[in-house]
């Protein structure tokens, strides 16, 4: 009788693989321990809140090390143990790296940014909410079901609303987070129309049921899947600020405290593209024809329109370094979305897909970096514009040397033989999927973005229009620096490091 | 020559292509104690004479050491995996085409290292001269000597796409930052214009290497163009081609050049014309002749068209601005006269045959050592009258430099006919063996149409000596006025500076051999394909 029922238990409950989960949970379960520690600690000892969090990262990062001798799976369907809902495979393993060492460094970011507002910033919710936000967007890469799939974009979005508006009072701020929660949820509302549409003609929500399924779908059902692919695809192409869903960046860039810009700039562009992924090259790949060209077109006018607006740019105008590292953003943004149509056009689908990996690994630490230097000169030049930047050379040569040549990575010139190397394999994707036409729209794309990067590190050199007056910079600022810029160079020495994933299959 | 061991010349290859980009960084370093110098000025300029220095002595030390012999094989060869998801091995080596290529280099960025600390060291006695720090002057000289080295000594499709892209920016800031008026538009120009074509260059090496399923030039060499179809030849040559047509600059895609010229400082402009301009010509020798030689076919017979059309057409421009009453730059004549001599460079490459190659490749060196000079003349020109424009300087009757500055005055005399081709000189040969090479094309190439080719180039020759003629009447000759001031004559650091030049444009032209011993073999192993 006591076997029986033990059966039965084990055929309805499931066991957790806690070990492979452990990177999300132990995000969010810091967050939730600093959301009630902010109870309890003096204002005094608020930093410490900080800390804790910068450690609560850090040790989600290192807990991907264990993960990494083989793919594991749980939440499994007790009938089939082959269709889970979380799977921590290289894909997952490699974006949840990117994901909570992008946090990490904007966390470093923060400590900064709070300390200077000087308690005019919530500091308990403000980790909570960052936290809450990286928890998600690290789940969001693992999940393998829609359902998942929407919970994670959720979580990982809705405390970024609330972060972007988090400066009581700052009718910008809050203008920029209103702004950017109604064109999100409004993305979400169409993107889960999407997702029951394909719901409605597969009858199952997991990703490698659907891929198989929908080959199957009823000729009466075919437009009803169609439509629903689609509308899928509106809710991550929002994320990722695809033209013509990135009217939100910059105005909640510019808004938004530096530190949750960048984050956004990273992390949620990381959420946006792997959701784009999963549900295009895992879920749809019968489907290629419908979101290949799709994707193709909005690839080539989103690095058009965002290096135009970048372009457009004046450099004396409040704002304008935030402004236009928003705009470049959506440009890059562009460029990662050329793998994943060429996915469409490949043989082998995996081969692009780690060709955005490895760009989007690489346009991680030197965004971070580029903002991490912003960061730095907002300290002393609050409206942070780009002609702020004059002369920074003479005022610290290291840090301009440093945001030198992560503006060129990001240009993908040498020296930033890295960022050149990225763009090389987004290239080598679109001309191995016979994407010609593409790879040349991004080849002027290329040129137009070198003049305004070209044109801010020039400013980086020149004479400065008053004596240089020196700082001191703190300690987590000069972290992230560095830590960027380790990063960045050491990349440019052994590119291997992140073109491995455009070589191997991650799935 | 003399046996050296082949690992000593593999390192040595390998410095001198690592050794300046360690130099540049160096140089932005605060100087150790000991090396201090006068002042900081002073031990920064030292120290890029002595990374330039110690590099020209790796490369002299490497000509030495190669096999003469064997100037088809490479040599000094090192080829390490770097990036193997992208299939990028770090494959240097040289043979008898790159190695002149290497020395041009390194003698003449040792040159102008050597002729900006002499310059600094005079100029510090006299007042006022405050220019931006030398500190990026060194360093920026020393990465564009990395990049130029790297393009002539890499044997790998994407490592050449990186050495080519990494002289932009040095370059960019060369002009901008030390150039004179304009320099800010020029240097804009110069970069998108080139960057514009090295992207779509970048699209046709991708497409060669993604069809051929590897980068390794000895490689895809040795293949000759057997496994890759003829479309697919023709649309990668179109694109590598306009790529390095951009950087040689073939008309009508010069319009870079003369802005170019104009706003660069006198060592900007003379490794611009010396040096850079000789990667768009050298990757169509090392990359177009042997990996696509199906596309290059096809497109010959424009090239030839358009680098004739750039002869007659910079010719023109030079009579023009050499005119009285034109307000003619020195300096942008010369550009000018860039691409006229390019044009002979690019003839030579379309005719297809080992002569007008190697013509081409003789050319090449020859214009770099020439037009280097020409630009040290106009730059010591510059700093004695201050001026370049040629009405100011000639005024009614002529600038008079033969009575005012007698050395400097013969000096460019001696520059302006070795650049119009006076046999015995460096220029004769290379145009001289181009318009042979277009009297007999290769055998898939028409005829008649090289032969138009031919006899409209030579007319070009002509308009050449005519305006290089003009020039020299207008400013070295002339009544000397009673009460002009002299000018200061030739220096003893500016004829240490030219010296070499002068003798080398003397010695290629008594005894071209000495460098068609080196190309020949090797251009004769590229066009029949492979390497032994």
């Amino acid at each position: 009788m006591s076997s029986l029922a033990q059966s039965a238990a084990q055929s309805v409950v499931q066991s957790v693989d806690w070990v492979a989960i452990a990177p999300p949970t132990i995000a969010a379960v810091v967050g939730l321990l600093v959301l009630v520690a902010d109870l309890f600690v003096d204002d005094s000892k608020k930093v410490l809140l900080g800390w804790v969090s910068v450690t609560g990262l850090a040790a989600s990062t290192l807990a991907l090390l264990p993960l990494l001798d083989g793919d594991r799976s749980t939440f499994c369907l007790t009938g089939d143990a082959n269709v889970c809902s979380y799977t921590a495979d290289r894909f997952a393993l490699v974006i949840q790296f990117l994901v909570l060492g992008g946090a990490l460094l904007a966390a470093l970011l923060s400590m900064t940014a709070l300390k200077d507002a000087k308690r005019e910033l919530p500091e308990g919710e403000f980790w909570f909410l960052l936290l809450s936000s990286a928890a998600g967007a690290a789940l969001l890469p693992a999940s393998r079901d829609l359902a998942t799939l929407i919970v994670a974009l959720e979580v990982a979005s809705l405390p970024a609303f609330a972060l972007v508006g988090i400066r009581h009072g700052d009718k910008r701020s809050s203008e920029a987070a209103l702004k950017f929660f109604l064109s999100s949820v409004t993305a979400t509302a169409v993107s889960l129309m999407g997702i029951s549409f394909v719901y409605a003609s597969t009858g199952t929500l997991y990703l490698t049921e659907i891929a198989d399924s929908i080959r199957q779908v009823d000729g009466q059902f075919h437009t009803l899947a169609q439509a629903g692919v689609v509308l899928t695809l509106i809710g991550f192409a929002f994320k990722t600020a695809a033209v013509p869903f990135h009217f939100w960046v910059p105005d909640t860039y510019v808004g938004a405290p530096l530190p949750v810009a960048a984050y956004l700039s990273v992390v949620g562009k990381a959420v946006g593209f792997s959701g784009l992924i999963l549900v295009t090259v895992v879920a749809l790949p019968s489907y290629a024809d419908v979101w290949g060209p799709a994707l193709a077109v909005l690839a080539a006018l989103t690095m058009t329109i965002g290096n135009v607006g970048a372009l457009r740019q004046q450099s004396t105008r409040a704002y304008s370094a935030v402004r236009l590292l928003a705009w470049s953003s959506v440009g890059q943004a562009g460029y990662l979305l050329v793998p994943i149509a060429a996915a469409a056009y490949s043989d082998d689908a995996q081969k692009a897909i780690g060709s955005t990996v490895a760009y989007a690994l690489m346009y991680a630490a030197v965004n971070l970096g580029a903002f991490a230097v912003a960061a730095l000169v907002a300290r002393t030049q609050p409206l942070n514009r780009v002609s702020d930047y004059r002369g920074l050379y003479a005022a610290s040569p290291v840090t301009a040397l440093l945001l030198g040549f992560f503006l060129l990575c990001l240009a993908g010139l040498p020296p930033g033989i890295i960022g050149l190397f990225a763009k090389v394999t987004v290239f080598s994707a679109a001309v191995d999927a016979g994407l010609g036409w593409l790879a040349v729209v991004m080849a002027v794309n290329v040129v137009i973005a070198l003049f305004y990067y070209l044109q801010w590190t020039a400013l980086l050199f020149r004479a400065p229009e008053r004596e240089p007056e020196k700082h001191r910079v703190p300690a987590p600022l000069t972290a992230a620096i560095a830590l960027t810029g380790v990063l960045g160079i050491a990349l440019s020495g052994a590119p291997q490091l992140v073109l491995r994933f455009s070589d191997a299959g991650l799935f | 020559m003399i046996d050296i061991n082949e690992s000593v010349m593999q390192f040595l290859l390998a410095f001198v292509v690592v050794g300046p980009l360690l130099g540049a960084v160096a140089a932005l370093l605060p100087a150790p104690p000991g090396l201090k110098g006068k002042s900081p000025e002073q031990a920064v300029l030292r120290h890029g004479v002595t990374v330039t220095g110690a590099v020209l002595i790796a490369v002299i030390v490497l000509a030495v050491g190669f096999d003469h012999d064997h100037p088809s094989k490479m040599q000094a060869s090192t080829d390490i995996s770097w990036i193997p998801a992208l299939g990028v091995r770090i494959h240097l080596g040289i043979d008898g085409i790159s190695l002149p290529l290497l020395v041009l280099t390194a003698l003449l960025t040792f040159l102008c290292a050597l002729y900006s600390y002499f310059k600094q060291q005079h100029q510090r006695l006299a007042p006022g001269a405050a220019g931006p720090s030398p500190k990026a002057f060194v360093s920026l000289l020393l990465l564009l000597e990395s990049g130029t080295l790297a393009t002539f000594a890499v044997l790998d499709l994407l490592l050449f796409f990186l050495a080519f892209e990494m002289v932009l920016i040095p370059m960019y800031f060369l002009i901008a930052r030390w150039g004179g008026e304009q320099r800010t538009r020029a240097a804009w120009k110069f970069i998108l214009y080139t960057l514009l074509g090295s992207v779509v260059m970048l699209l046709g090496l991708l497409l060669i290497g993604i069809k051929a399923g590897t980068f390794d030039m000895v490689a895809l060499a040795t293949d000759n163009g057997r496994s890759l179809t003829t479309s697919v030849q023709v649309i990668a040559a179109l694109a590598v081609g306009i790529g390095l047509a951009v950087k040689t600059p073939m008309w009508p895609l010069h319009s870079w050049l003369p802005d170019a010229h104009t706003a660069a400082p006198t060592v900007g402009s003379v490794l611009l014309a010396g040096v850079l301009l000789k990667m768009g010509t050298y990757g169509f020798v090392r990359i177009l002749l042997p990996v696509t030689p199906e596309g290059l076919t096809t497109f010959a017979p424009y090239l030839a068209a358009f680098a004739v059309v750039g002869i007659i057409y910079g010719s023109l421009a030079c009579l023009a601005l050499a005119r009285r009453g034109a307000k003619g730059d020195l300096k942008r004549l010369i550009a000018y006269s860039s691409v006229g001599h390019m044009g002979f460079v690019l003839l030579g490459i379309a005719t297809m045959t080992p002569t007008g190659v190697n013509g081409a490749l003789f050319a090449n060196i020859a214009h770099g050592l020439i037009t280097g000079l020409l630009f040290f003349l106009v730059g010591a020109l510059k700093d004695r009258t201050g001026t370049t424009d040629l009405d100011t300087l000639a005024q009614e009757t002529g600038a008079a430099l033969y009575g005012k500055a007698p050395r400097l005055g013969g000096l460019l005399a001696f520059g302006a006919v070795a650049s119009l081709g006076l046999p015995g000189l460096a220029g004769f040969w290379g145009e001289m063996l181009a318009l042979f090479g277009a009297f007999r094309p290769a055998d898939d190439l028409n005829r008649p149409a090289f032969l138009t080719f031919m006899a409209i180039a030579a007319f070009g020759t002509l308009l050449t000596a005519a305006y290089l003629l003009v020039v020299v009447r207008r400013v070295c000759m002339g009544a000397v006025p009673q009460e002009s001031p002299k000018l200061t004559d030739v220096q003893t650091y500016e004829f240490a500076a030219w010296t070499p030049l002068v003798a080398l444009t003397v010695l290629a032209g008594l005894w071209p051999a000495a460098l068609l011993g080196l190309t020949d073999p090797a251009v004769q192993q590229l066009l029949a394909g492979g390497t032994r």
